[in-house]
């Protein structure tokens, strides 16, 4: 009975010696494996040591966001050379509206994706919100439109909050649960649409309300524009500033103020070059069309709030928790039920608002809304950006980054006029592509 | 009853903590910091431990020995509060206690490091140390005071190796895993410390790195029980030994009354004659009862 006990030992001393020999290296070369996985913000003193910290990173695989960033320049420049209309300001603006229900279905599916959950079912329960909220303002119900909005995204967020339930006490794989809430849902978006009578008729509810119909493509005055952009910028450096000098006076260590600037300027030139291109009048005819999109703004919002939850709180703490080490996270006393249902709770809530601004883009509800494409999509946007389908590992700003790449294809692909055929096959090969980026270099630093 | 328990002995009890301990826990007087009172414990008709009576006192470490099966495992479950002992009870600080679930345990100020460890690797140092308890300022997590904290512990126990708590777990060494994963227990108050084969898995290097940790934490006035196979650790850092057999404490004493041999003959036929000073209290007899789990 003790033989494999006293055997234990023995096997491990091999390995053993070669940890303590890794770890004597270590000491002597300075910061090699340590710098290489830890953030270049907490090792970093100066802009130089700050470049090299980040280069060992990209390199031993915790390349973050760069992959995507190259892929989206060289999916850009490709689109841009056969077609030089891609760049100009309306299709710019065009790909703004189009990217951001993209963006939005990545940031929900990202909630279940942290877990290693997955949301099947969010595509069509998106679709009930959109019908719900545009029977609500449709011209024979005179709800208030605040009501409808609320409404629709209430019922998204119990919708799915009722799948978590389902998948938490009756334990049963969230694959299963949300796949029939796929093909459930489909049902229900059918029933519901024959229940409203005249309104849905022919399977669309048009949208009638002004709101809702501006939410996305309505265009935000220029120089509220150039307001925008200016605050963001100042907010952004006045946080980072403040949390770096507050970080300095308790001692601890923060990012160089160079690196710092680096970043804002960063930011504000990007910014600076979407808002100068789209305050640009797009317009051939003799109304003005100029001004950023009003769903840009709203993105951005929604990436803010949702990087403070999951970054900056206790529940986006336990969402990591759970995702890398759910029996490390119910020792320490993590209801791990309580996150789950909010997880796909709040996959329903930024769910409920895809539907509304799916609907704002389209200008109606259709009751074959492509739900199971959308779903698909979601998940390979948050996975381009970073997310992993394990749980524990992906950024917010990662599911925007994917779910711009997944937008910038499907409009590239129109543009070119290679329809769905070519639209599939790109999504898939980028897909692919970034997936294998991942894994080489994950597996190149675990060699090394 | 209580402090009658430990008067009986002779041998000097409760290392009064180091002046320099940040707010250790005192072992008041003669009262140990836990006493375990005649535990037994039996799954239906197997029964898994009897009459264990054993002070676990404050400063010190107690290791505790025995082979598979002796009810190691079933025994620091039982102080974690995961099993309910079946007969006999925990006095903690003088005061009987039952524990009904870990819950009970942690808030009395037990915590028990298992051999996973229980540590996401995706998240940092800090992160690891305060899970669970984390800091607030305005709803939103104080990063700035955690990692103060998280560092302050870290230097209490001497750990130094790690070049920043703001790494992922996943990153470290399994000696600076199990450095981290004791910080974490330190860190949430606890004044007796339960390690599980701390040293199993780890090389040499590591496998010091530690001991000296546990060492580190019983000069904190922190009691630790460490159960362990390796008897070469055992020695090195205990100052109290006990050890189990077929569900019975076959020995307890000062480790200078044990030597390696008395040691394993107790874990092999639970008695010895080499005991130097015989075994200072009542070990069991030999009499078999029937197998532990363990």
């Amino acid at each position: 009975m003790s033989s494999p006990e006293s055997g234990e030992p023995a096997q491990e001393q091999p390995g053993s010696v070669a940890v303590a020999g890794e770890s004597e290296a270590t000491e002597a070369a300075g910061a090699s494996t340590i710098a290489q996985t830890s953030a270049p913000e907490v090792m970093a003193g100066s802009l130089g040591e700050y470049t090299r910290i980040w280069l060992r990173r990209v390199r031993s695989g915790e390349s973050g966001a760069l992959p995507v960033v190259i892929g989206l320049i060289i999916i850009g420049a490709y689109f841009q050379i056969r077609e030089p209309a891609f760049l100009s300001a309306g299709n710019i603006a065009n790909l703004m509206t189009q990217a951001g229900f993209i963006i939005t279905f990545c940031m929900a599916q990202t909630f279940p994706l942290l877990l290693g959950e997955i949301d099947l079912s969010l595509g069509f329960n998106a679709g009930i919100g959109g019908a719900i909220t545009l029977w609500m303002v449709a011209v024979a119900h005179p709800f208030p439109t605040w009501l409808a909005i609320l409404a629709g995204i209430a019922a998204c967020t119990a919708i799915a909050a009722i799948e978590g339930l389902i998948i938490v006490w009756l334990r049963i794989p969230s694959f299963v649960v949300t796949l029939a809430g796929l093909l459930g849902l489909n049902g229900v978006l059918l029933w519901l649409f024959e229940q409203t009578g005249s309104v849905g008729l022919g399977g669309v509810i048009q949208d009638h309300n002004g709101f809702i119909n501006g939410l996305v493509s309505n265009n935000v005055s220029p120089t509220a524009g150039w307001i925008i952009l200016i605050a963001a910028v100042a907010l952004a450096a006045v946080y980072l500033i403040f949390r770096d000098q507050r970080r300095r006076a308790h001692g601890l260590s923060a990012p160089p103020l160079s690196v710092t600037i680096l970043k804002l300027v960063f930011l504000a030139a990007v910014g600076l070059a979407l808002v100068l291109i789209l305050n640009h009048n797009r317009s051939s005819g003799v109304i003005p069309l100029e001004g950023v999109p009003w769903v840009v703004p709203i993105v951005l919002a929604m990436t803010v709030v949702l990087s403070v939850l999951l970054g900056r709180t206790k529940f986006g703490r336990y969402m990591y928790a759970v995702g890398g080490n759910a029996e490390a996270a119910r020792r320490a006393g993590v209801n791990l039920s309580r996150i789950r249902v909010l997880a796909f709770a709040m996959c329903g809530l930024i769910g409920g608002i895809t539907g509304i601004l799916y609907s704002s883009f389209l200008g109606s509800i259709s009751n074959n809304i492509a739900g199971g494409q959308y779903v698909l999509y979601s998940v390979a946007g948050a996975v381009i950006g970073g997310v992993s389908l394990f749980g524990g590992r992906g950024r917010i700003t990662g599911a925007v980054l994917g779910g711009f790449v997944v937008a910038v294809i499907y409009n590239g692909v129109i543009l070119l006029g290679l329809g769905a055929a070519g639209q599939y096959i790109w999504t898939a090969a980028v897909l692919l592509a970034a997936v294998t980026l991942d894994a080489l270099a994950r597996r190149g630093s675990t060699v090394t | 009853m209580v402090t009658n328990g430990s008067e009986d002995g002779t041998r000097p009890e409760g290392r009064v903590p180091s002046a320099s301990a940040p707010a250790g826990p005192e072992a008041n007087g003669d009262t140990p910091l836990l006493r375990l009172e005649n535990i037994g414990k039996s799954f239906g008709p197997v029964q898994a431990l009897s009459g264990i009576t054993l002070d676990i006192p404050a400063g010190k470490v107690t290791a505790l020995a025995g082979d598979n099966g002796a009810g190691k495992s079933t025994l620091i479950k039982c102080i974690a509060g995961i099993y309910q002992p079946t007969t006999g009870h925990l006095v903690w600080q003088g005061k009987p206690e039952h524990l009904h679930s870990p819950r009970d345990a942690t808030n009395l100020g037990i915590a028990t490091v298992y051999q996973d460890l229980a540590l996401a690797d995706n998240l940092d140092i800090v992160a690891n140390m305060l899970l669970g308890h984390e800091l607030t300022r305005f709803g939103l997590l104080d990063e700035i005071k955690m990692e103060i904290a998280a560092k302050k512990t870290l230097a209490d126990l001497r750990v130094t190796t790690v070049r920043s708590i703001r790494q992922p777990v996943g990153s470290l060494s399994g000696g600076q895993r199990q450095a981290v994963a004791v910080a974490k227990a330190v860190m949430q108050e606890a004044k007796l410390v339960i390690m599980d084969e701390p040293t199993a898995a780890l090389g040499v290097t590591q496998t010091e790195l530690v001991l000296s940790l546990i060492e580190q934490l019983a000069s904190t006035g922190h009691a630790v029980l460490v159960v362990s196979h390796n008897l070469t650790d055992v020695f090195r850092v205990a100052d109290r030994l006990a050890v189990l057999y077929l569900g019975r404490l076959a020995a307890v004493g000062p480790k200078e009354e044990f030597d390696t041999a008395s040691v394993v003959d107790l874990m092999t036929t639970g008695a010895s004659a080499r005991l130097r000073n015989g075994g200072s209290e009542p070990a069991a007899s030999g009499n078999v009862s029937s197998g532990a789990e363990g």
